[in-house]
């Protein structure tokens, strides 16, 4: 009798003892969901979902406190993926999708105040006080947060047009054509 | 010794209709009044424009560097003028216009110095600079650049050097003419190949529907002094596939994950090995092709043109018959409809068809998938098209992943069988591309999430430095007041507890700029006291000796009223 409980208490003591070291060695850093939900957010922290940024926007919907359609970027596309990771109900985007954009620099009209330089989420601006600024189009995530700032208003979003290197095929659809039946 | 084939699996035997092309000799096209020379015209990097609207250039000239090692230069088709470095449409089936030099030809067809060399006293390296700079590229339609083909894998040894002949695409003759006519250019070219991958064996694979150009072939092989073999594989559509080829030849079955020199064997067409001769041996760098006309043409034919010339400028050589409504570039299983007919010939136009509702009819409707199993034997690959279309159609990218959407090579033979006429391959190519933006799309998400990330750091980082400067100056402030004899006891105890946080600093910053300026109103003297008179001077300091003890009283009269404030 005493074997027997000295036996599992021995085995309480060593199985305690191995789940408290995995807790301390592998323990989870942060909520994984929120990683989860922020790889399928565009990225492109344009806050037009109401939070400062995707990885927010991310902790809020993890939360439970945000709705999965307010990241107008991502589209229905991305709402379509947080319901299927998230097992909720798609829903209409709150916003209307827009085509991808980038944000273009009127240079002529650009005084150098450094306003958008400061806006910008991803540092995609280059320029100094009272120099010329511009955008790297490439790092541009088309965001628009550096259209407001701008006291001059020469900054304008432009949709990316089609070029060889982003075109894709289309989806095959063919025309229906009615059947003519001989009369 | 007699070769061993091996077999691929699938493939379809499709009417060749190769005869009416290859009737005549190569031709010689015209050179045109006006060139457009695409610069991207090869797998890899964008080159980019040397020269500019304005300049004179001669034929052979260099208008386009290589911007890395997977890229290859492009060059001036003839002499002439540069009219404009400017978008125009290309042979692409999107008929997007891309960046182009604007060539108007003088007529005098005037050569660049050309640099014959021996390339046996050239490192390997030079050679594969010279490849690069000479534009060569896979002339079988893929327009890999060869010079980076022509690397060994450093653990592998080179076993099979596979050359391919084998044009097994329908209406196409392109590399049987050439075989015929210039064999012992295409023989030496491959022996440039060989001498930089040092394989074992070279073979070279013809379709056994081309015994002219086998015949030619050997003879050339044995003219020149090589060991190569030569070697019919039977016709059967896509023999000519690399990946069927070097199966068909060797046996060995390249993976996906893998590069075919690390099986040992690599793979070039006969048309590359010959431009790679050319290029070496005479200093002229890839500046025509040969492309067969041919289809619904009074005069179907092979003509060597220059590259840049306009589409509609080289079909006129074949003479379309009347009722001819489209024309194709590549052959008709892989080919695609070429959206305008003033893009120009580029490295990839290896056949234009012209095609009538009587050659090609009109796709039937398309029907429901019947799950037959057709397409599946048909395909080289062993890929189960069926499911791959399935999931193509329903958007679900990660499963067209699993079943292995990129080993397709989108040669047609599942649509050509396909009892139901489903467009399989267009349904590949769209999931394709869908696939490709999005890998795009997530690559750039997180170069932007790692930018916005550094840029939060970066802004923290700034912030606690600024509180850390200012906090030390306030100390610094106190301590120097600390040290004189000081009435200022009050300001700085909040100094020294600054570095603690920052709020404080805040406050003690904000402390030390008022006092900084108290002091400097302080130090102020009225303008008018220069240049006075000693009687003067001695009047002011009577009048200060009577205001300092006022001015000392001035200082406590308003301290004293908020202490009586606070006790009430």
């Amino acid at each position: 009798m005493l074997t027997a409980i000295l036996i599992m208490a021995l085995g309480a003591v060593i199985l305690g003892a191995a789940l408290g070291y995995a807790s301390i060695k592998f323990k989870v850093e942060g909520n994984p969901l929120v990683e989860k939900i922020d790889a399928i957010l565009p990225q492109t922290q344009c806050g037009q979902c109401g939070y400062p940024g995707c990885k927010p926007y991310a902790e809020a919907i993890a939360e439970g406190e945000a709705d999965i359609n307010r990241c107008p970027p991502g589209g229905m596309e991305g709402v379509r993926k947080l319901a299927d990771l998230l097992g909720r109900e798609v829903k209409p985007l709150d916003a209307e999708e827009k085509p991808k954009q980038v944000a273009i620099i009127d240079e002529q009209l650009c005084i150098g105040c450094t306003l958008c330089i400061q806006a910008c989420p991803v540092d995609a601006i280059v320029g100094a006080a009272k120099q010329m600024h511009t955008i790297v189009e490439s790092l541009c995530t088309g965001c628009e947060l550096c259209v407001k700032p701008c006291p001059v208003e020469c900054i304008r979003m432009e949709p990316i047009p089609e070029k060889i290197d982003n075109w894709k095929w289309k989806y095959p659809v063919f025309e229906i054509k009615p059947v003519r039946r001989a009369a | 010794m007699l070769q061993q084939l091996f077999k691929f699996k699938g493939g379809v035997k499709p009417a060749t209709n190769k005869a009416p092309s290859v009737q005549a000799p190569i031709g010689i096209a015209p050179v045109p009044p006006l060139l457009v020379v695409p610069l991207h015209q090869s797998i890899g990097g964008q080159p980019q424009p040397l020269v500019a609207a304005g300049e004179h250039v001669l034929k052979g000239q260099r208008i386009g560097a290589a911007d890395k090692w997977v890229s290859a230069a492009v060059h001036a088709p003839t002499s002439g003028t540069v009219i404009a470095v400017e978008e125009r449409i290309t042979a692409h089936p999107s008929g997007l216009p891309t960046l182009s030099v604007v060539i108007e030809a003088d007529g005098k067809d005037e050569w660049i110095e050309r640099q014959p060399l021996d390339y046996a006293s050239l490192e390997p390296e030079q050679v594969r600079e010279i490849l690069r700079d000479s534009g060569v590229v896979g002339l079988g339609g893929a327009v890999f650049p060869s010079h980076v083909k022509t690397e060994a894998a450093k653990a592998v040894p080179m076993e099979e050097l596979v050359i391919n002949g084998a044009e097994c695409e329908p209406f196409m003759t392109c590399d049987d003419l050439l075989m015929r006519e210039r064999p012992e250019g295409i023989v030496r070219g491959i022996a440039i190949f060989r001498d930089l991958l040092k394989p074992k064996r070279v073979l070279i694979g013809i379709e056994d529907n081309k015994p002219e150009a086998i015949d030619a072939m050997r003879q050339a092989v044995e003219a020149v002094g090589e060991d190569f073999e030569v070697v019919g594989v039977p016709t059967r559509y896509p023999a000519g596939g690399a990946k069927q080829l070097i199966r068909v030849l060797t046996g060995k079955e390249i993976p996906a994950a893998k590069r075919s020199p690390e099986m040992g064997v690599q793979c070039f067409n006969v048309a590359t090995a010959y431009t790679a001769w050319r290029a070496i041996a005479f200093g002229e760098p890839v500046i025509s092709r040969i492309v067969t006309l041919t289809g619904n043409v009074e005069q179907a034919r092979n003509w060597e043109v220059r590259l840049g010339t306009p589409i509609q400028d080289v079909i006129k050589l074949a003479e379309p018959k009347a009722d001819t409504n489209r024309f194709l570039m590549g052959g008709p299983m892989m080919g695609f409809d070429i959206p305008d007919l003033a893009a120009p010939v580029v490295k990839a136009t290896n056949c234009l068809i012209a095609g009538s509702p009587k050659l090609f009819p009109p796709p039937a409707p398309e029907m429901p998938c019947i799950r037959c199993g057709a397409c599946a034997q048909a395909c080289p690959h062993e890929l189960q098209p069926f499911e791959l279309y399935w999931f193509s159609r329903a958007r679900n990218f990660g499963k067209t992943q699993e079943y292995n959407l990129f080993d397709c090579i989108e040669c047609g033979c599942c649509s050509y069988v396909c009892p139901s006429h489903i467009p399989l391959v267009q349904y590949f190519r769209f999931a394709k591309s869908e696939i490709w933006t999005r890998e795009r799309d997530k690559s750039q998400a997180d170069a932007a999430k790692a930018r916005f990330e550094f840029r939060n750091e970066r802004e923290e980082r700034e912030k606690a430095e600024k509180a850390e400067r200012l906090a030390r100056a306030a100390a610094a402030k106190a301590a120097e007041k600390k040290a004189a004899p000081a009435e200022t006891t009050a300001s700085a105890e909040p100094a020294t507890a600054a570095p603690v946080d920052a709020e404080a600093a805040k406050k003690a910053a904000i402390a030390a700029a008022m006092e900084r300026a108290r002091q400097q109103r302080e130090a102020v003297q009225p303008k008018n006291t220069d240049g006075l008179t000693v009687a003067q001077r001695k009047e002011i300091a009577e009048i200060e000796a009577r205001r300092a003890p006022l001015q000392a009283e001035q200082p406590t009269a308003p301290a004293q009223a908020p202490d009586a404030g606070g006790q009430q």
